[in-house]
């Protein structure tokens, strides 16, 4: 018999749905996974046994009932800690829900625990997290990828079903192409942000991880849809599984276009054989491939590392020792209170990327930097546009290498950033992305493959990654626990 | 372009960031190296360009303007405030305090 770890969020629910006394006993086998692997992985921050517990016993019904999730740390999660990695949040407990987990929730989802990210959502690796790395369960000497890497490896391990992360600059596809897992940044506005801990709002996205493109799928419809709390959402942004065909022959008659312009160097040997690989199963699929070109994407970068860090400085103005979190208690006047709080409370990235912000704000500076990355912005969306366009969505590595060793880029902000360089244009366009396993090193690492398409095309993404799944084939790897 | 030490300061100044010497050097060195990488959008060509702020081509329609009873009592709200009295969050002495 299958163990409960190993199941996937359909079918936990359905099996829930039949017999409600089943959810305690799922939710008891997801802890044990905590307990056997969260000390070699560090995936977790604060957990809520006691209240998964509660909503497990309580589950009956619904399209997620008594499917166990964690959620990353810059997500509110009512009466249970959130810090976003940061000690200037610790402590903060939030008084209200996000609104994804009030309908996960809704759903009969039981969230487990709190998942380790970057500190603010900063970061490639987890590494910038205030409360240590999180570890790659496939070789703990390897980093998770980031910022979302404690919701993958949670995923990934069997300790949740399925985990929310967030993607300001692939924060949920890189991490997931890391850990063999199905990672979706939706389209800008599908997913409500009411509740999620801002940093770059033109490009924040909340992001799922799963193990399955049928199980994203499903918990994609759950959360998406417009919401009163959030008016970034897009008024036609829910999403319905009616009609959606996930078999191995969804992706039949579609077309995939690779920008084999940007894929000439600077890529790892094994990730270039993994994207001959997925060109070569979506072939098989009945998938047409077809050459595209996109602007070089280091330009992606530079854009992002301007909007995004100038956007930061501002959201991140908020934590001032005022009302939540962290205070210096030796400040006797306000802007000592404001500089101390703030010059403790945040750790380097964070400070790093707030002084960046500042600066390509700041007078003499705003048309040199922030303007300019701003038509950049424009250029880039119009390139991504015209190259889908005739095509379904766009095939190419999530990162342009294999899961990277601890400590490797930490001293080296730039060569860290660059390991966004594929991710960054959907963000910077809008526009949704999936990524999906696709095979592995020679040591056993995980490689992933993006999809990418246009605004509103998340449909057609779960054909095309059903398909490659399909195309793919075998049983899932599971990484083997540390003895 | 490099930026020295004394630009980060103002800048640390402008964000609210009390620094040390060696960050202010540090951070001089590291910003440096990223606007340098940032200039190479220049050769991009992007002077007729519209810039883009916000990548939905609308704005959501504006919803109606009424007030709702927050889900958040005033306990709730400052319950997470460093310094409270019940009432109102408390900070360090805004204007100096002049005896009439």
């Amino acid at each position: 018999m299958t163990p409960h770890w190993k199941k996937s969020a359909g079918a936990i629910a359905r099996e829930v749905a039949a017999q409600p006394g089943t959810a305690s006993a799922v939710l008891e086998a997801h802890l044990e996974r905590i307990s056997a692997w969260d000390p070699s992985v560090h995936a977790l921050l604060a957990r809520d046994e006691q209240g998964a517990r509660a909503k497990a016993k309580a589950a009956r019904g619904g399209p997620l009932a008594g499917v166990p999730f964690v959620a990353k740390d810059n997500l509110c999660t009512r009466g249970v800690p959130t810090t976003c990695g940061s000690k200037i949040l610790e402590p903060y407990v939030p008084p209200y829900d996000a609104t994804v987990i009030a309908r996960l929730a809704a759903a009969g989802a039981v969230l487990v625990a709190k998942a380790n990210c970057d500190e603010f959502a900063m970061g490639s690796s987890t590494e910038n997290s205030a409360f240590g790395t999180s570890r790659n369960p496939y070789d703990l000497t390897r980093v998770p990828g980031g910022s979302s890497g404690g919701s993958a490896v949670a995923t990934a391990t069997g300790m949740a079903a399925f985990a929310l992360g967030s993607e300001t600059g692939g924060s949920v596809r890189q991490p997931a192409s890391f850990t063999n897992l199905v990672g979706l940044k939706p389209t800008y506005g599908r997913l409500s942000r009411y509740g999620l801990v801002a940093f770059g709002s033109s490009l924040d996205q909340i992001g799922i991880f799963a193990r399955t493109v049928a199980d994203c799928a499903l918990v994609f419809a759950v959360a998406a849809g417009p919401d009163e709390n959030d008016m970034t959402t897009r008024p036609d942004g829910a999403f319905s599984l009616d009609g959606l065909d996930l078999s191995p022959g969804a992706g039949k008659g579609l077309t995939v276009g690779v920008p084999r312009n940007i894929l000439k160097e600077g890529l790892d040997p094994e990730v270039a054989a993994a994207q001959v690989a997925a060109e070569e199963a979506l072939g098989r699929a009945g998938v047409r491939v077809k050459e595209v070109h996109l602007v070089p994407p280091a330009a992606c970068v530079a854009t992002y590392y301007l909007i995004a860090t100038a956007e930061a400085s501002s959201n991140l103005a908020r934590f001032d020792g005022v009302r939540y979190g962290y205070r210096a208690s030796d400040a006797t006047d306000l802007l000592a209170l404001y500089t101390k709080t703030r010059g403790r409370g945040f750790g380097p990235e964070v400070t790093r990327r707030i002084l960046l912000g500042t600066f390509a704000l700041s007078a003499g500076y705003y048309d040199a930097y922030y303007r300019l990355a701003l038509q950049a912005r424009r250029r880039i969306r119009e390139d991504l546009a015209a190259a889908l366009d005739g095509v379904d969505a766009l095939l190419l590595p999530t990162s342009p290498t294999p899961p990277f060793a601890i400590g490797e880029k930490a001293q080296d902000p730039l060569a860290m950033y660059l390991s966004d360089i594929f991710t960054i244009g959907a963000n910077l366009a809008g526009v949704p992305a999936l990524n999906v396993p696709c095979s592995f090193t020679g040591s056993g690492l995980p490689i992933g493959v993006q999809l990418v398409g246009a605004a509103a095309a998340e449909g057609t993404l779960f054909r095309l990654g059903a398909a490659l799944e399909g195309a793919i084939g075998g049983e899932r790897r599971w990484p083997e626990l540390p003895s | 372009m490099a930026i020295d030490k004394d630009t980060v300061r103002h800048v640390a100044l402008l964000a609210r960031l009390e620094l040390s010497e060696e960050e202010l050097e540090r951070y001089a060195r590291e910003l440096s190296a990223v606007l340098d990488y940032v200039t190479q959008l220049r050769d991009l060509g992007l002077a007729e360009e519209e810039p883009l702020a916000y990548v939905n081509d609308a704005f959501p329609p504006a919803r109606e303007d009424r007030a709702r009873p927050s889900p958040i009592s005033r306990a709730e709200a400052l319950s997470q405030a460093p310094a409270s009295d019940g009432t109102y969050f408390l900070v360090p002495p805004v204007v100096e305090y002049l005896e009439p």
